[in-house]
């Protein structure tokens, strides 16, 4: 088994791939654990869908760059998202669900009406769930994501100190002068991002969970913010490897094995913060 | 000196006032206490003092260069804040964050400001426990001391004894009165009336509009306080009528 990893590592696009894998499972966990405890868990799996449907639109203009319309889209949608969460005439959760299921709805509409290959029902299937594209990642793609992997983390440690005020108690940090608006618009912005990058990897449908799963599982054994978000990362990036490596092996699809990983490593933190 | 200064505020949101015809003001070194019943503004009224929600009519002054970063602030717990994993010290070191401007990391000096305030609010000891696992009263000390580290001037207060036992009410309220004595000005919504007695040294009566304002030596005698307590007798009364019908 080791030789067949050993074998496929040789090849310049796996080595991409894990690359690539590893950063975004990084820093798609970093942002898990404030989504979670603010109640933001349906926003990322909202944007998901918007950023699905921007994708098909994307692919029916066939523009060369697909991401240079998905980025912007889902960061605005991800602005009036939050926007629409502390409105009262509609309720936050109501706008995810009519966000979400519209551009599902026109994305796929979309995609089957103008059909740029024969295998609607594949191409369909492939930006919902991930699939083998991350092997066939070119190099000004990796590229993209290794810089944004890096704004992202970067970012987030300069701003740690306030994504915790304002995840804790945002009234306390308003009233004490926090500017608590310009950061909730920068965690909405860098989750806009951390969707995008993570689509090619897990696909559409899956990314929420790579973004809440860590989070999940490191807040059942730890017991302080530091400690749980530094967790979620190692975890996330362990469950990536381990899924990836597995989905070589045994060619399943990459996306889904590595959720599977981040199921069972939530189970098994289940079972441990039990005995606690 | 005067510190706080209303003239003729209405408080409300998005338009719609809950409280109107406000006319106070606060001294350096004074503990007023906000009363009145549920739904009669007290909250959103302090909600406008922080700056949380902006007045709808009226002016709210501060003087005497008092900052938006100079308040403590003691709200009710979230629903956030009820399985929050965080330390007793990372949230006590949040209360420097405004301070502490667009640099990202706490320096020495401010990690040893949290310390006294640790060390005065008697937490040091639960410095490294999780903040969801602590008792009501201990919350209470934790965001107090995160509180202190934010101010030295203005301690805000919203109905701070809520789900707390008696003891520790007695406690924390005579935490709240020695940070008093020793200059820092207190502002408390509270439905505890007895305790709002006892302890400040001004009374705000707000129902709707301004009941009565001024000393609470003079609170007691008034007229709006007998009117006040009626109501509330009333309430209990029909709160105790309703009671035996269920049992």
């Amino acid at each position: 088994m080791i030789s067949t990893l050993m074998y496929y590592l040789s090849f310049p696009f796996v080595r991409y791939a894990i690359v690539v894998g590893v950063l975004i499972a990084l820093c798609s966990s970093l942002l898990g654990v404030t989504l979670v405890l603010k109640r933001y868990s349906f926003i990322g799996d909202g944007l998901s869908h918007v950023a699905f449907g921007a994708m098909a639109v994307a692919s029916v203009l066939k523009l060369a760059d697909i991401n240079v319309l998905i980025l912007p889209v889902t960061v605005i949608s991800a602005i009036l998202l939050l926007r629409t969460g502390q409105n009262t005439k509609v309720k936050g959760d109501a706008a995810i669900a009519m966000l979400s299921v519209s551009s599902l709805a026109i994305g796929y509409l979309l995609m089957n009406v103008f059909a740029t290959s024969a295998n609607v029902a594949g191409d369909v299937c492939t930006t919902l769930f991930g699939s083998t594209s991350i092997l066939t990642l070119d190099m000004s793609e990796v590229v993209m994501c290794i810089v944004l992997s890096i704004v992202v983390i970067l970012t987030f440690i300069v701003f740690y100190n306030k994504i915790f005020a304002v995840t804790f108690d945002e009234n306390f940090a308003k009233a004490t002068g926090t500017k608590t608006d310009a950061y909730n618009l920068l965690i909405a912005v860098l989750i806009a991002i951390i969707i995008v990058i993570g689509m090619n990897l897990v696909g559409s449908l899956l990314i929420s969970a790579l973004i809440i799963f860590p989070a999940l599982s490191a807040m059942r054994i730890i017991n302080n913010f530091k400690g749980v978000v530094i967790a979620s990362a190692i975890m996330s990036v362990i469950c990536a490897l381990v899924g990836m490596i597995v989905s070589i092996l045994f060619s399943t699809p990459v996306g889904a094995t590595i959720v599977a990983a981040d199921l069972v490593l939530y189970l098994i933190t289940v079972i441990i913060g039990r005995k606690n | 000196m005067s510190i706080i200064k209303v003239n003729n505020l209405s408080v409300g949101y998005e338009g719609k006032a809950v409280a109107t015809g406000l006319n106070f003001t606060v001294d350096e070194g004074d503990y007023l206490c906000i009363i009145g019943e549920n739904g009669a503004g007290k909250s959103t009224l302090m909600k406008t003092l922080l700056h949380l929600i902006k007045p709808i009519e009226g002016n709210l002054e501060y003087m005497d260069g008092l900052m938006p970063y100079e308040i403590g602030y003691l709200p009710q717990h979230t629903l956030v804040q009820k399985d929050f994993p965080a330390s007793v010290e990372e949230i006590v070191l949040s209360g420097l964050l405004s301070k502490s401007g667009l640099r990202p990391f706490y320096t020495k000096n401010e990690k040893e400001i949290a310390a006294r305030a640790m060390n005065k609010m008697d937490i040091t000891h639960l410095k490294k426990k999780c903040y969801r696992n602590l008792s009501g009263g201990q919350k209470q000390r934790v965001l107090l001391a995160r509180a202190l580290c934010a101010t030295s001037k203005l301690l805000v207060l919203d109905e701070p004894t809520t789900g707390l036992d008696p003891k520790v009410t007695e406690e924390f309220y005579k935490l709240i009165s020695d940070l008093n004595s020793e200059g820092l000005t207190v502002i408390m919504v509270s439905h505890d009336m007895p305790s709002a007695i006892k302890y400040s040294n001004k009374i705000l009566l707000v129902n709707q509009t301004q009941k009565f304002f001024g000393k609470t030596l003079d609170y007691i005698d008034s007229d709006a306080r007998k009117e006040f307590d009626g109501d509330l007798e009333t309430v209990k009364k029909v709160e105790r009528s309703v009671n035996k019908e269920n049992d």
